[in-house]
């Protein structure tokens, strides 16, 4: 085999593993959060399928696929069936620049954990994230009914003001690490926690997290859906598979921006303390998880945000902090002590 | 001789022209709307296969991701549906320039094509991050630049105070 054919099998290999990683992970993550908010209600949760309810994903799932596909008469046939598809396309994309390990040494080779390593590694999310909007835009269009195009019309509104703030909270990160690599990044934070982002750039972190719970439309920002006022949102008419399929979307969305915010802002691989306890993908896994359960926390504690509060917030209070947030970091950089 | 990059090349093309016939000849414009997003990220991956995946990600950016985002959003808001055909196909005069400004087009490009060189377009040029931050933000064309930026703030805050007369 040439070296090219070599670097091709590691890469399907690469993609072929994190996909059925992602798809395992989806599946948990429904079962984890239907139980941990249900403990934060003082319910129980599902918890007769299996020990602990732990088989409820796999009960749904086969639920899921053998339900009917129905489709409004009045929908857009096109576009109602790619919409599920643009969206779990942009969703599984986006992951592709995510590192989650440093250089591992395996059969003589150099292989690195992760499957695209793009000198503009940021850029590349911000681009993907920006077109995962089409996807629901499309879905809520499509159907051909008042609350999907309700839906719709947040969710194109939301994610574009959020995505600003999203991309310009990376700034002050990408001019400390001086690049747009995601591994760069990673590494510049490099000798124990409080040389983690998350120290380093508060005000970006915070900023952060506001804007990607946003930009996944996780409450306390999931207008695009809100069952209390448009049924379903951009999702009603859609059933089945394809439901399914918008469902799994938005948890690997989820994952990525949890993947993300601990790579950016949590130093990723890295170890809290380098001298005792060594650097291990491990790390990564557990900075992970517990941001997933952030996400899962804050939605069984915050209340949805009314959608004129939600567009002031974003315009009014996230932007002009990231901007500042940009402009003291660039004078760090640019003027040393 | 045929690389896997002139492969990708091919259908890329292929799929921005087809994409960008759509656009103009639909009658609906969510779907004209849609096809436009498809053109601008083919386009984006010819330019990603030119071995500059930055500009690449600043097309699809600024292009495909925040400016269609608003033409969908009016759209949507607006909720258009498919033009009158009747409207607008009536008067000979049109139809005439409309034959006449096409003759031009196949005209011009056909000038270009018989130009051109026939191999393909010269690939692994610089244009990194860094590469065009440092042409933007030197001699000839920072003037230009700031001036852009500024009329560009100009027309935003323009926009906001026509939009919202009591602010």
């Amino acid at each position: 085999m040439t070296a090219l054919q070599q670097e091709l099998v590691i890469t399907v290999v690469k993609v072929l593993v994190l996909f059925n990683v992602l798809l395992g992970l989806f599946s948990l993550m429904t079962y984890v959060e239907r139980r941990v908010l249900a403990f934060m209600q003082f319910r129980l949760g599902p918890n007769r399928t299996g020990p602990f309810g732990i088989l409820q994903p796999v009960a749904d799932g086969i639920k899921l696929f053998f339900k009917e596909e129905v489709a409004p008469a009045g929908a857009n046939k096109w576009l109602f069936v790619a919409a599920p598809a643009v969206s779990i396309v942009t969703a599984f994309l986006s992951i592709a620049v995510v590192p989650y390990g440093g250089t591992v040494h395996l059969f003589g080779r150099d292989i690195s954990l992760q499957i695209a390593d793009l000198d503009v590694g940021v850029l590349f999310l911000f681009a993907i994230s920006s077109l995962s909007v089409y996807g629901i835009v499309m879905a809520g269009w499509a159907a051909n009914n008042k609350y999907t195009l309700m839906g719709g019309l947040r969710s194109s509104a939301q994610m574009f003001s959020y995505e600003l703030a999203l991309g310009m909270s990376w700034v002050g990160v990408i001019m400390l690490a001086q690049s747009f690599r995601v591994a760069d990044i990673v590494e510049s934070q490099a000798g124990g926690f409080w040389h983690w982002n998350f120290f380093r750039q508060v005000l970006g972190f915070l900023i952060y997290v506001v804007a990607a719970t946003a930009e996944v439309n996780r409450t306390p920002f999931d207008l695009p859906e809100a069952e209390t006022e448009l049924v379903a949102g951009f999702h009603t008419e859609y059933s089945s598979m394809r439901f399914a399929l918008l469902q799994m979307a938005e948890y690997v969305n989820m994952i990525t921006a949890s993947a993300l915010g601990s790579n950016l802002f949590l130093g990723g691989w890295l170890s809290p303390l380098p001298q005792f306890i060594p650097d291990s993908p491990l790390w990564f896994v557990l900075k992970l998880f517990v941001c997933l359960f952030f996400f899962i926390w804050l939605r069984g504690t915050v209340p949805r945000i009314r959608y004129d509060q939600l567009m002031d917030f974003g315009w009014k209070v996230l932007v002009p902090l990231a901007a500042l947030n940009a402009l003291l970091t660039g004078a760090v950089v640019v003027f040393p002590r | 001789m045929t690389t896997p990059d002139a492969v990708l090349f091919y259908v890329f093309a292929a799929v921005t022209l087809a994409s960008a016939l759509v656009v103009v000849g639909q009658r609906n414009p969510m779907y004209s709307a849609f096809a436009l997003i498809v053109t601008l990220c083919s386009l984006s991956a010819i330019f990603g296969l030119l071995g500059s995946p930055f500009i690449a990600v600043l097309q699809v950016i600024v292009y495909a991701g925040a400016i269609m985002v608003l033409f969908l959003f009016v759209l949507m808001l607006l909720n258009v549906k498919a033009e009158d055909a009747a409207e607008g196909s009536g008067s000979g005069i049109l139809k005439g320039v409309g034959v006449a400004l096409a003759a031009m087009l196949v005209v011009q490009v056909g000038i270009v094509l018989q130009h051109a060189g026939r191999g393909m377009a010269a690939s692994g040029f610089d244009a990194s991050a860094r590469r065009v931050a440092h042409v933007l933000f030197s001699a000839p064309y920072v003037y230009v630049f700031e001036a852009t930026s500024v009329l560009i703030l100009t027309a935003l805050v323009g926009a906001v105070a026509l939009a919202k007369k009591e602010l």
